[in-house]
C-alpha cells in the first residue's frame, strides 16, 4: 500500500491508484488552478486534456496516468 | 537507440492483437502505451477492476513472447527522421527505429462545451469510467450521465458496480435512433446481451444537458428532455459526445485521413509505404473490430498474406455493426450550440466563446485570442471550435504531446 | 477613382505601424492582407536595440523608445514588457564584444551597464555557472506582436480599413487583387514581409527561417530577454545553419525559446534536427529548461536584405509603390521608426533619422532587374 503526500497530506493507496484518484482520496479531487483561478479536476481520464497536471517530486505530469508510488510528493498548486 | 522491426503504437485491443499475429514470424516487436498498462480505453486495469478474461488471456500470452517488448507510459513525441521516432517515459526519452509500423492510437472522447463544463465534478462519460478504474471512489456519490453513444451505458454499469447512484442517463439521440439500433443488434447476439445487460432504467432519449450548477464545484445539472426542463442535483456529471479518433501521429507521419480517421485498404495499410493503422484510430468500431483489425494489421506487417486475408469475413462482420453504430448516433444541432457567451471553450487558456465569436479561422483565433495554445495542443478545444465553427485545426507539429525539453535534445543528431 | 489615399499591403507589424503612422497624419489607409502565415505572428516580440552599424543603432532606438512612449496606451493582451536584455559572454572574448558594445550604446545615450559574474548569477540564478558576465540593456523589452499590430490598426478608428484579400500585382500606386480587380491609391506601401517577393521579385530579399518553441507555464525562472553574445557572430554572419542563445520568459510564465536560423529552402516545416540542436544550446545556458515540458515548436521566415538593414522608401522603378521590407529579426523592434521613416518620405515632411541607410536606391540590382 504505497503511501504519497498531496498537498503536504499524507495518504496510503490500494497499488495500482492512479495519483488522479489519490487527489478525490485526499481531497476535493482538483489537480490545478486554470489561469482565471478557477480550481480545475481531471476531465478525459485518458492523457488528453491536460487538466490534470500536477507536479510530481518537482516534475509535472498527468495524474490521471500516473500510479501512486512510495514516497511520491504531489503538488496541486506549486 | 531502438531498432525494431515492427513498431506498434497503443497497447489497446487493436494494438495488442497485432503484437500477437506478428510474434510468431519472429519479428522483433515494440509495442508502446501512454497508459501505466496495456489495455487501452476499454480493458483498462485498476486497483478495483476485474479486466475481462480476453483481456488477461491476451497480457499473458503477450508476455509469454521473448521477441515482444512492451514499453508502458510511454508517448510519442517527435519524427526524428525517416521510419524513427523520438518517444518519452517519465524516466527518459530515446529513439526508436523501425522497418514496419502499425498505428493503434485509438479514439478520444469528444466534449463539448456548455454552461459549467468546467467544475470540478465534470467529467468526460469514458472519463469518469477511466477515473473509477483508476480508483477515484464513487461509492454514494448521484451521478448523472449524458451525451451520445453506447459509452453512457458502459459508464453507467461502471459507476453502478462501484456503489454510485446513477440518477439518469441521457442520451441527445431520439428514441427512434436509439430503438432502431437496439432492434438491429439481433444480428450481433453478444452486442444484443451486452446491452440487455448494461442498459439502465434511468436511460432516457432525446435527453440532454443544458448547463451544470454549482459555484465551486459541481452541485446540479439542468437537463432538458423533449420540451421538459428540469434540474437534479448530483456530485458528478459525466458527459461525452460519442468518439473522434486520435489521429495526429498519422497526420504528422503523412498517412491519408478522411472523415477524421486513418484511412486504410484490406490489408489494414495506410497510404503510406510500410505503415498500417488498425482499431477505433480508422474508425469507431468496438472492440471486436479493433482485435481483428488489429490481427489483420500484424500479419500483413510481417508479410503473412494468407494468415490475414483469413480474417476479413469476420472484420467485415464487425465492420456492419460499426456502421450502424454510427448511423444511429449522430450529433443534432442543439447540442453542438450549449455554450453561452461565456462559457469557456478553451479549457487550457480559459478562452470564451463570446471571444471566439468572430474569429474567422483556427489560426486567427489562436492568434487572438490564445485558443489552441494551451498544454493540450488544442485536442479538447478543436472538437469544440469544428463543431461550433467549423474550423479545422492545421497539421500537428513536434512534440506531439507536451514533452521535456531533456528528450527533445535527441533530436539532435550530430550525424 | 481612388480606393483611399494609401494602400498598405500587409498588416503585419510593419503593415500595421505604417498604417498607423499615416493615419495619424490624416491620411485614409486600406490595408490588405492575405492572413497568410508570416513573421509577425511567429516571431519572439522581442524589442532589442542591436548595434551591428550604426543606421540599425539609431533605427532600434528611436524604435524602442517610441514603444516605451506607447506602452501605457496599449492594452494588456500586447503584453508589453520593459524586461530588459542580458547579452552573455562565455568567456573573454564576448566579454570584450560587451564591452565595446557598452561604449557604443552609452554613447548613444542607452541606459546599459556592464555585468560581472557575480552579479549576472544574482540577477540570474537559473543561468549554468561559469559565464563572464553579460550586458544589460534596460531599455529592451518584449510584447506580443499579433495584438500589437491590432492595436495599431485599431487606434484611429475609420481612417484605416481592413481588408482579407491576395494582392497578385502591383504597378506603382496600383494594385490587382487575385480576383482580378484593380485597386488605386496616391501611394502604395509594400510591407508584407517575406511575400514582398512575389510582388517584386527584383528585391534582394532572402527567407533566413527560425525556430521557435515555447514551454508551459511555470513560476518566474528568468526576468531578462537572456542572449548570447554568439547571436551576433553566428545571426548576421554566418550562411550556413546556425543555432543561438535567446530565451524570454512571457508574461504567461511560458519560457520562449529560440533562435535559429537557416538560409536553405527547406520550406515552412519544424526541421527535428534543428529543433533538438537549438534546445540544445538553450539548455547549455539554463540547465533547468530540460526538465520543464515544451508543448509547441514552429518555424517562421524572416525577411532578410543583404546588409542586414531594411529597405524604407520608394521603389526605384515604380513611382508610387513605396517599400518597407527586408527586417530580418527586427521587424517589431524598428517598427514605430520604419513608420515614421516612410510617413516623412511619403508625405515629404520631416525625418527622424536620416533616411539614406534604408534607401532602396542602394542595391542597384532592383532597376538592374526591373
Amino acid at each position: 500500500m504505497p503511501e504519497l503526500n498531496i498537498d503536504g497530506r499524507a495518504l496510503q493507496v490500494a497499488p495500482g491508484t492512479t495519483v488522479a484518484a489519490a487527489l478525490s482520496l485526499a481531497g476535493d479531487g482538483c489537480s490545478r488552478t486554470s489561469v482565471t483561478g478557477q480550481r480545475r479536476a481531471p476531465l478525459c481520464g485518458m492523457g488528453i486534456c491536460q487538466e490534470c497536471r500536477v507536479n510530481i517530486d518537482g516534475l509535472r505530469r498527468l495524474a490521471c496516468q500516473t500510479l501512486c508510488r512510495e514516497g511520491m510528493q504531489v503538488e496541486t498548486r506549486p | 537507440m531502438n531498432q525494431v522491426d515492427l513498431l506498434i503504437i497503443g497497447a489497446g485491443p487493436a494494438g495488442m492483437a497485432a503484437a500477437l499475429a506478428a510474434a510468431p514470424s519472429g519479428a522483433s516487436i515494440a509495442l508502446l502505451d501512454d497508459n501505466p498498462l496495456p489495455g487501452g480505453q476499454i480493458w483498462r486495469d485498476g486497483p478495483n477492476t476485474e479486466l475481462a478474461p480476453q483481456a488477461r488471456q491476451m497480457r499473458a500470452q503477450l508476455a509469454g513472447w521473448p521477441n515482444i517488448r512492451l514499453h508502458s507510459a510511454t508517448k510519442v513525441i517527435a519524427l526524428a527522421s525517416p521510419h524513427t521516432l523520438l518517444v518519452e517515459d517519465p524516466e527518459q526519452g530515446w529513439l526508436i527505429h523501425y522497418q514496419k509500423l502499425i498505428l493503434c492510437t485509438g479514439a478520444r472522447e469528444l466534449l463539448l462545451p456548455f454552461p459549467g463544463w468546467t467544475l470540478p465534478g465534470v467529467t468526460g462519460a469514458g472519463g469518469l469510467q477511466a477515473l473509477i478504474k483508476g480508483g477515484v471512489p464513487v461509492k454514494g456519490e448521484r451521478v448523472v450521465i449524458a451525451g451520445s453513444g453506447p459509452l453512457l451505458l458502459a459508464s453507467a454499469a461502471t459507476a453502478n458496480a462501484k456503489g454510485a447512484q446513477v440518477l439518469r442517463v441521457a442520451e441527445q439521440a431520439s428514441l427512434k435512433a436509439v430503438a432502431g439500433f437496439a432492434a438491429s443488434l439481433w444480428a450481433w447476439p453478444n452486442k444484443a446481451l451486452q446491452a440487455l445487460q448494461l442498459f439502465d432504467s434511468h436511460y432516457r432519449s432525446a435527453s440532454h444537458v443544458i448547463a451544470a450548477l454549482g459555484t465551486d464545484r459541481l452541485e446540479g445539472v439542468r437537463i432538458q428532455t423533449g420540451k421538459r426542463v428540469e434540474e437534479i442535483p448530483c456530485d458528478r456529471l459525466a458527459c461525452g459526445f460519442g468518439l473522434v479518433p486520435n489521429t495526429e501521429l498519422a497526420q504528422a507521419l503523412g498517412c491519408h485521413l478522411e472523415k477524421h480517421a486513418i484511412v486504410v485498404d484490406t490489408w489494414q495499410a495506410t497510404r503510406l509505404a510500410h505503415h498500417y493503422a488498425a482499431g477505433e484510430c480508422t474508425g469507431f468500431g468496438g472492440s471486436e473490430l479493433a482485435l481483428v483489425e488489429g490481427a489483420i494489421a500484424g500479419h500483413a506487417a510481417v508479410g503473412q498474406p494468407q494468415q490475414a486475408q483469413a480474417l476479413w469475413p469476420q472484420r467485415q462482420r464487425w465492420q456492419r455493426f460499426a456502421d450502424r453504430l454510427n448511423q444511429a448516433f449522430v450529433l443534432t444541432e442543439k447540442v453542438r450550440n450549449l455554450a453561452r457567451p461565456d462559457t469557456l471553450v478553451c479549457r487550457c487558456e480559459d478562452v470564451s466563446h463570446a471571444a471566439l465569436a468572430g474569429q474567422t479561422s483556427w489560426t486567427q483565433a489562436k492568434l487572438a485570442t490564445r485558443c489552441g495554445m494551451g498544454a493540450c495542443q488544442g485536442r479538447i478545444c478543436s472538437g469544440a471550435t469544428q463543431a461550433l465553427f467549423g474550423w479545422e485545426p492545421p497539421a500537428p507539429r513536434p512534440p506531439f504531446s507536451p514533452a521535456r525539453i531533456a528528450t527533445l535534445l535527441q533530436l539532435d543528431q550530430a550525424d | 477613382m481612388n480606393t483611399a489615399d494609401v494602400i498598405v499591403i500587409g498588416a503585419g507589424i510593419i503593415g500595421a505601424a505604417c498604417a498607423d503612422e499615416l493615419a495619424s497624419q490624416g491620411l485614409d489607409v486600406l490595408v490588405i492582407d492575405s492572413q497568410r502565415p508570416a513573421a509577425t505572428a511567429a516571431g519572439m516580440g522581442h524589442l532589442v536595440v542591436l548595434d551591428d552599424n550604426p543606421a540599425e543603432l539609431a533605427l532600434g532606438d528611436y524604435s524602442v523608445r517610441t514603444w516605451r512612449e506607447w506602452a501605457p496606451h496599449m492594452p494588456e493582451d500586447c503584453a508589453v514588457r520593459n524586461n530588459g536584455t542580458l547579452w552573455l559572454a562565455c568567456n573573454a572574448d564576448e566579454m570584450a564584444v560587451a564591452e565595446s558594445k557598452h561604449n557604443t550604446l552609452r554613447e548613444h545615450g542607452l541606459a546599459c551597464e556592464l555585468i560581472g559574474a557575480q552579479a549576472l548569477a544574482d540577477l540570474e540564478p537559473t543561468l549554468r555557472q561559469g559565464l563572464y558576465g553579460a550586458l544589460k540593456v534596460s531599455g529592451d523589452g518584449v510584447l506580443y506582436a499579433p495584438n500589437a499590430a491590432r492595436w495599431l490598426l485599431q487606434r484611429h478608428g475609420a481612417w484605416i480599413t481592413r481588408r482579407h484579400a491576395h494582392v497578385s500585382e502591383v504597378q506603382g500606386n496600383r494594385v490587382r487583387l487575385a480576383d482580378g480587380e484593380w485597386l488605386g491609391a496616391t501611394a502604395v506601401v509594400l510591407a508584407n514581409g517575406i511575400y514582398a517577393r512575389e510582388l517584386c521579385p527584383e528585391l534582394p530579399l532572402q527567407a533566413k527561417k527560425g525556430h521557435l518553441l515555447i514551454t508551459d507555464r511555470y513560476p518566474a525562472q528568468i526576468h531578462h530577454t537572456l542572449v548570447e553574445l554568439g547571436y551576433v557572430t553566428s545571426a548576421h554572419n554566418s550562411q550556413g545553419p546556425s543555432v543561438a542563445f535567446n530565451v524570454q520568459q512571457r508574461p504567461t510564465g511560458q519560457l520562449f525559446v529560440g533562435s535559429s536560423r537557416q538560409f536553405d529552402n527547406q520550406g515552412p516545416g519544424v526541421e527535428a534536427w534543428m529543433l533538438g540542436r537549438m534546445l540544445k544550446r538553450a539548455t547549455d545556458f539554463l540547465p533547468a529548461l530540460g526538465q520543464m515540458n515544451a508543448i509547441r515548436s514552429w518555424t517562421g521566415l524572416r525577411a532578410a536584405s543583404p546588409d542586414g538593414l531594411p529597405l524604407i522608401g520608394e521603389h526605384p522603378e515604380q513611382p508610387g509603390l513605396w517599400l518597407a521590407v527586408g527586417h530580418e529579426g527586427l521587424g517589431v523592434t524598428t517598427a514605430p521608426g520604419t513608420a515614421r521613416l516612410l510617413a516623412a518620405q511619403l508625405l515629404r515632411t520631416t525625418s527622424p533619422l536620416a533616411p539614406e541607410p534604408y534607401s532602396p536606391k542602394r542595391f542597384p540590382g532592383i532597376s538592374a532587374h526591373a
